[in-house]
């Protein structure tokens, strides 16, 4: 192992994990925005729109998110739409992650049930106070677990970003052995460096659980 | 023949039809429910009964006929549904407690979202029915902490916290044990007490008898027969009636002598 070789490293694979953590979470946070607005899409049956996220989730789902990253960085400046590297690597992230959440929010509000929801309306709550005060708040209890792994998911995609020539954590480690073949120490630099990003996401997501599920209102 | 008093009308259902499908479940059923009444609703399992009530507060669609409240027809998709929904208490079997809220905010949610009162004049007066209904300490416990008699209670107040014009309790003791049957049952008699106008469906004939002001036996989506409570326990006139009447009552027939 050459040390010095890990620690001139450092800096370069520091700046890198920045920018995939400003992507990551950037990405992310639109995907959870996409995901809750595809859910109540659905919910509310809004009938042109519906049948477009079902076709968006279909091809989210089924296509990796390195194609999507091309279609978005190649393919949108072709139709005069002009994207940068990183606003690209949100919108890919953001089109991948946004059908996973719709999906964790959805088996959510199904596990709500129909009961709860006519004693919302029967109270004489509207429509949308009744998305609000009574639905959702249970559905993001129950759909946590999901989401917390399709934050984790989301996070571990961001590898491919450096095919958009993002200076991520990937370009870091495959730069550094383009050029000076150090292998082992680059990818071990990898290694932590990821790890170093996903452990708090993992054990911050397991206190989130853990904490619903105390909270868990059951019956 | 129990003579029914005329004061104002409140709801008026006329000529119901309620299908799923081929299966028809309510057929042209008429009904008035006028101020302060108490009408109770009996009938063997699947008559029907359930789903009457969800149809008068638009929780089912009907198939013909309407549902009027105080004249004005309660239609599901109807702009202003849910202002009619908040003159109608319904209180279900299960409770329908809002799990992931306190006693108080269960009761305070609709009044102050849905009718946009107050919070503090609404609290007041949750705090001042929550003690009403002996639940005053549980104002701030969460459901799943509460028995399931404590649970119906609650629900009952959430309703009341409306000022409904009127309630609709479908089976509420159906699934309590029975040692918190009563507790529950004493809150509705108190209601009827105070002269609220009720539709209540129950298989608790003991108490129908003492709370009704009017009883309706349904009998496959229709009334098959209806009158004062002592008509129809003492005196059933339909052999339908009094079949239903006798699957609550047990005898045990004289011991024969013993013969050698
Ligand atoms: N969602 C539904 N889809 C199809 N059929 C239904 C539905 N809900 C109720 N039914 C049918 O309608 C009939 C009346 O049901 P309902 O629940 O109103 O009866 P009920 O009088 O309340 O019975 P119980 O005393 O057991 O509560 C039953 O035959 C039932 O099978
Ligand atoms: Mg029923």
């Amino acid at each position: 192992m050459d040390w010095e070789f890990i620690s001139t490293n450092i800096p370069l694979y520091r700046e890198a994990a920045v920018l995939t953590v400003k992507i990551g979470f950037a990405g992310i946070l639109v995907a959870i925005l996409l995901g809750l607005l595809c859910e109540i899409i659905v919910y509310c049956r809004i009938p042109v729109l519906r049948r477009a996220v079902a076709v968006y989730i279909e091809l989210s789902r089924n296509t990796p998110l390195l194609i999507q990253l091309f279609f978005i960085y190649y393919g949108l400046p072709k139709i005069g739409i002009r994207t940068d590297a990183q606003a690209c690597g949100v919108a890919g992230l953001a089109f991948l992650g946004g059908s996973y959440m719709a999906e964790a929010f959805r088996s959510g509000v199904e596990a709500v049930g129909a009961a709860q929801e006519e004693s919302a309306y029967s109270l004489g709550l509207s429509r949308m106070q009744t998305i609000r005060y009574v639905i959702l708040p249970q559905a993001f209890a129950i759909s946590a677990p999901a989401f917390v792994a399709n934050v984790i998911f989301l996070l571990k995609e961001t590898s491919v970003f450096s095919a958009v020539s993002l200076m991520d954590l990937m370009f870091t480690a495959k730069d550094l052995i383009g050029l000076y073949y150090n292998t082992t120490e680059s990818l071990a630099l990898l290694v932590v460096f990821y790890l170093l990003i996903l452990l708090p996401v993992s054990l911050l997501g397991s206190v989130l659980e853990r904490r619903l599920r105390y909270a868990g209102f059951g019956t | 023949m129990g003579v029914r008093p005329v004061p104002g009308i409140v709801l008026e259902i006329s000529h119901l039809h309620k299908a799923y499908g081929q299966n028809t479940v309510i057929e042209d059923l008429s009904l008035t429910v006028r101020e302060g009444e108490v009408i109770v609703i009996v009938g063997p399992s699947g008559c029907g009964k359930s789903t009457l009530l969800r149809c008068i507060n638009a929780l089912e669609s009907n198939q013909g006929g309407e549902v009027r409240l105080h004249g004005e027809p309660v239609l599901k998709g109807s702009k202003n549904l849910p202002e009619i929904r908040q003159k109608i208490g319904m209180v279900f079997q299960n409770y329908e407690l809002f799990p992931h809220m306190t006693v108080l905010d269960n009761i305070m949610l609709a009044p102050v979202k849905a009718q946009g009162r107050k919070k503090s004049e609404v609290r007041e007066e949750a705090l001042a029915l929550l003690k009403r209904v002996g639940l005053e300490t549980k104002a701030n416990s969460f459901p799943r902490q509460l028995s399931g008699g404590q649970k119906q209670r609650t629900a009952i107040v959430r309703a009341l916290c409306m000022h409904p014009d009127i309630l609709l309790f479908d089976e509420v003791t159906a699934a309590l044990d029975p040692e918190m049957v009563r507790e529950v049952l004493e809150v509705i008699l108190d209601l009827a007490n105070q002269g609220k106008t009720m539709l209540v469906v129950t298989h608790e004939m003991q108490f129908a008898r003492a709370i009704a002001d009017w009883v309706v036996f349904l009998d496959d989506g229709r009334i098959c027969e209806e009158g004062t409570p002592e008509e129809f326990f003492d005196h059933p006139k339909t052999e339908r009636a009094k079949k239903f009447l006798n699957t609550f009552t047990f005898e045990r027939k004289a011991r024969q002598p013993k013969t050698i």
